[in-house]
């Protein structure tokens, strides 16, 4: 599990994160959902020592993040951010391959060219495997990122907002990916996501954050409410049940979406009083 | 499991670039091997007995720094993640002229040439070591900033040593400002046979050190979140890499002088031809570029054009050109 | 901090008064000295007049020109440029307008000083455009890269003007002519630095421009603007300011940098409002180094390029390490 205790951030004498503590069990996947500027993907960064904390400790599996040597903690942990650009021309392939450093630091084994072609087919990558990253789409891309991360074979898989240049398909098939390596290879999966519905959807638990503190940490059904989603977003959700997961709609502010659907039914009721 | 492992690497084999890296590296060693019989055996008149060491030391000086500045510069635009920099400029070069002028101002022209070669390359690398590890601890060690900064700050720091060496310069009556100039500018012709010794090792020793973490360079090249998320030890192995590429640059420059954008042709031109990414195979190459340009060059120079000791401005001033032009090229991506 | 317009006027109205104090003080200082009581009673002898006329007036008011114009050139640069640390001597400007300097005096020997400042800028456009094609070509990943881009240009360029200087013998030249030295400005040898004095003017009157130009090209073209037209006439200013001030003067680093970057601090980067202060602020700190170099080894000089180089690289240090936490 991992362990986050009294955790704090500062930039220029504002808390980002203010003295969180929580602590994320192993296995399933948990989503950190909340607004702009609440601290998620600092959190993350923190949790995988990309960034240095001003306060507190966070353990995975007992080891101190900022004291482990790093390649220890590459093999337990593993973490996608958004920006990732380097010079370097590699191929999709190159790229992934680079999933087994921790391991075989830079002479691959067999094994370890296994689970490149496991991941390749995982991400739908092995027709594209040859060709230059800078040859791809933003989605492509994104998809040989994660291929590399999930290379990585780590028992916690951190991502940050990893469907942002996701298609529909793309995003399902990558969420889907997600619950099956959760389900197959018990990994534990830490998940900032921007769109509420996939985390409902896909998510075990939620941890919601506002303003640099965490809000909830509980199931969807729990986070899934109007007064919850209201206090984390300051937006009115109307929340339905489909297919047995909570689905929260938020496109118009629901009481302007009464007020239509209201004028909607006028119109209809008068055109069929009056004889269209 | 293992068919479809081997099927797969039968079709890599085949998409793969049409020559392999190593038979690149063979060609452009050959080229090198090449030029330099050639150099040491051209219009020899059979003096052999002054002809082979003579130029000999020559040919080893050019081996020698060709490789640190090619090597030098190839893992610092990996530690920076941008090949558009190059070592020299984070201050060496001004450090180097400005303990050059600071002799001539206090102790005349006379002395410079007199003082015991020994003592003064031991000065110039050690102040030039000396400089900037204290630059990287404190801007680095301490707190990690970014390497960008880090590049910057050893900028500034070196037009501030430009500042006081132009001061001085002004002072200096122009007979003695003779022999600063030529200071200013690498040159391979009188290279002390001790240094040439002491430098070999030095820079021998730094090439093991490189070799070993080879696979970790290109790891590095991924970037800083890339490389810590498969288990770099980010920060430790970016001074080691800071370390070996500040010794191999003071030591060519106390050795010869300053050459600052040579290394930059060289690691393009090795970027471009050598058909991968990784590390075991630029550093050789660009480490070959060098000698084939640093000795075509000074064969060019002496034969065809007979003016000795300008080289490294020739190349200086080529190696910058023709950088820009392969930069403007190959952009736009 | 926001201030009302009011209190920002009075403001600049104070600092103007200083930077005039300073003159005035540096009308003074001099290795022949007299008193400012004789000259106005009108029973000072004609030396003294003659020392106040040819070579004190013109040399503060050179310093105010340069002081100002190459401030005020800085500050259109980051505004086009989008990034705080670009400058005429972070973008291969300068270093082009030397280049122009020497190429001219090779071709032309006697060349008069208007061509060489025609040919300067000519040059100086031709590098600073070259920079920003480069920039274009390189992935841009942190506002970092760019001076260094700028710097490496620059450093090339001189490597290519060194070589020439070299062939030709006119290496110490060059390092004398480069350096930023006032010493050498007499009334009718600085005449033409008005022309940096007037493009200011021209800049000032134009500012809202270059605000605009600083939001994007995609603004400015949303806002009815001709993006390329702007950048256009921003470069030839800067270009010509730079060329007249090199060939006048010399280069003095760093001054187009850090003088804009303390203004954009304190008062943001709303042209209008920050010109006249980048202006008032380049003249005063120019005055000032200028009075420390001929005060600090009375009667020898430091001349100005070097004290600019050294308190110009400290602020520089200061400016990136203060901010350097979130661009880093």
């Amino acid at each position: 599990m991992i362990e986050i205790t009294n955790v704090t951030k500062q930039y220029g004498g504002e808390a980002v994160v203010n003295d969180v503590s929580l602590t994320i069990e192993k296995g399933g996947i948990t989503s950190l959902i909340g607004p702009n500027g609440a601290g998620k993907s600092t959190l993350l960064s923190m949790m995988s020592r990309l960034l240095r904390m001003d306060a507190g400790t966070i353990r995975v599996d007992g080891l101190d993040v900022t004291k482990t040597p790093s390649d220890v903690l590459a093999r337990r942990l593993s973490i996608l951010r958004q920006q990732n650009h380097f010079e370097a021309r590699l191929t999709v392939r190159d790229l992934i391959t680079f999933g087994r450093y921790p391991y075989s630091k830079g002479r691959p084994t067999i094994e370890d060219r296994e689970h490149v072609e496991r991941s390749l087919e995982y991400l739908d990558l092995v027709p594209l495997q040859h060709r230059f990253l800078d040859e791809l789409s933003g989605g492509q891309r994104q998809r040989a990122f994660v291929a590399m991360v999930l290379c990585q074979d780590t028992d916690y898989v951190l991502l940050d907002e990893p469907l942002n240049n996701l298609d529909m398909r793309h995003s399902i098939g990558m969420m889907q990916q997600l619950r099956r390596i959760v389900e197959d290879f018990g990994k534990t999966v830490v998940i900032v996501l921007h769109d509420i519905n996939f985390a409902s959807w896909y998510s075990d638990r939620i941890i919601a954050m506002r303003d640099g503190r965490v809000v909830y940490h509980a199931g969807p059904d729990v986070v899934m409410t109007p007064q919850a989603l209201f206090e984390l977003y300051d937006v009115n959700v109307q929340v339905e049940t489909i297919c047995g997961k909570s689905v929260g709609v938020y496109y118009g502010d629901v009481n302007e979406m009464e007020v239509q659907q209201a004028r909607s039914d006028r119109r209809r009721f008068a055109t069929q009083v009056h004889g269209a | 499991m293992l068919a479809s492992v081997a099927k797969v690497e039968a079709v890599e084999g085949k998409v793969a670039r049409a020559v392999p890296p190593v038979i690149r590296l063979v060609l452009l060693a050959l080229a090198a091997i090449g030029l330099i019989t050639v150099f040491m055996t051209i219009e020899a008149h059979g003096n052999w007995d002054f002809i082979l060491p003579f130029r000999g030391r020559k040919i080893l000086a050019m081996v020698l720094v060709g490789y640190a500045i090619a090597a030098s510069t190839v893992m610092f635009q990996t530690i920076t993640n941008n090949r558009i920099l190059t070592p020299s400029i984070m201050g060496f070069d001004a450090l180097y002229m400005l303990i050059q002028t600071v002799v001539v101002f206090f102790l005349g022209a006379a002395r410079l040439s007199q003082m015991n070669p020994r003592f003064q390359f031991g000065l110039e690398v050690l102040a030039m070591v000396g400089f900037s590890g204290t630059l990287y601890w404190w801007l680095f060690i301490r707190v990690e900033r970014s390497v960008h900064l880090l590049v910057l700050v050893g900028i500034i720091f070196g037009v501030l040593f430009g500042s006081f060496t132009n001061l001085l310069q002004r002072m200096i009556d122009p007979t003695e400002f003779a022999v600063l100039q030529d200071a200013g500018f690498a040159s391979f012709n009188s290279v002390n046979r001790t240094l040439l010794g002491i430098s070999g090792l030095i820079i021998i020793a730094v090439s093991i050190v490189i070799w070993r973490m080879i696979h970790v360079l290109d790891a590095l090249a991924l970037g800083r979140e890339l490389s810590i998320t498969v288990g770099v030890e980010y920060r430790r192995t970016i001074m080691i890499v800071l370390a070996l590429v500040t010794i191999l640059v003071s030591v060519s420059t106390a050795l010869v002088g300053p050459i600052t954008f040579f290394g930059l042709l060289v690691a393009h031109l090795a970027y471009q031809t050598v058909g991968s990414h990784s590390h075991r195979y630029t550093i050789p190459a660009a480490g070959l570029f060098s000698v084939i340009f640093l000795v075509g060059g000074q064969m060019v120079l002496e034969r065809v054009f007979s003016f000795n000791s300008s080289l490294s401005i020739m190349i200086d001033f080529l190696g910058g050109l023709l950088f820009i032009i392969l930069v403007l090229r190959g952009g736009k991506k | 901090m926001q201030v009302q317009s009011g209190q920002l006027s009075y403001r600049l109205g104070l600092a103007t008064v200083g930077v005039i104090f300073l003159a005035c003080i540096s009308l003074v200082i001099g290795v022949y000295s007299f008193s400012f009581r004789d000259l106005i009673s009108g029973q000072a002898d004609v030396h003294s007049s003659m020392v106040l006329f040819v070579s004190r007036i013109p040399r503060t008011v050179a310093i105010v020109l340069v002081g100002a114009s190459t401030s005020i050139a800085g500050m259109i640069m980051q505004m086009l440029v989008r990034n705080r640390f670009v400058s005429p001597s972070t973008a291969g400007t300068v270093e082009s307008a030397s280049l122009g300097i020497l190429i001219i005096t090779l071709l032309v020997p006697n060349a008069s000083i208007p061509l060489k400042i025609l040919f300067a800028s000519l040059v100086a456009l031709a590098g600073t455009g070259l920079f920003l094609l480069l920039l274009r070509s390189i992935p841009l990943r942190s506002p970092l890269i760019v001076p260094l881009v700028g710097i490496m240009l620059g450093g090339v360029i001189s490597s290519v003007t060194s070589f020439f200087a070299y062939r030709y013998d006119l290496l110490q030249s060059l390092s004398i002519w480069t350096n930023g030295d006032f010493s050498r400005i007499l009334r009718g040898r600085y005449e033409l630095l008005w022309l940096s004095g007037a493009l200011t003017l021209i800049a000032f009157i134009i500012a809202d421009r270059f605000t605009v130009a600083g939001l994007g090209e995609a603004f400015t073209t949303n806002l009815g603007l001709n993006y390329g037209r702007v950048l256009a006439i921003g470069l030839t200013i800067v270009c010509i300011v730079i060329a007249v001030n090199v060939v006048t003067v010399g280069a003095i680093p760093f001054l187009g940098l850090i003088v804009p970057n303390v203004v954009s601090m304190m008062l943001g980067d709303n042209v209008k409002r920050t010109a006249p202060w980048v202006a008032v602020t380049g003249a005063g700190f120019l005055l000032a180094c200028d009075i420390a170099g001929r005060t600090l080894r009375f009667p020898f000089e430091i001349p100005i390029g070097t004290v600019v180089g050294v308190v110009g690289s400290v602020v520089f240090l200061v400016l990136l390490l203060r901010g350097s936490a979130r661009v880093g």
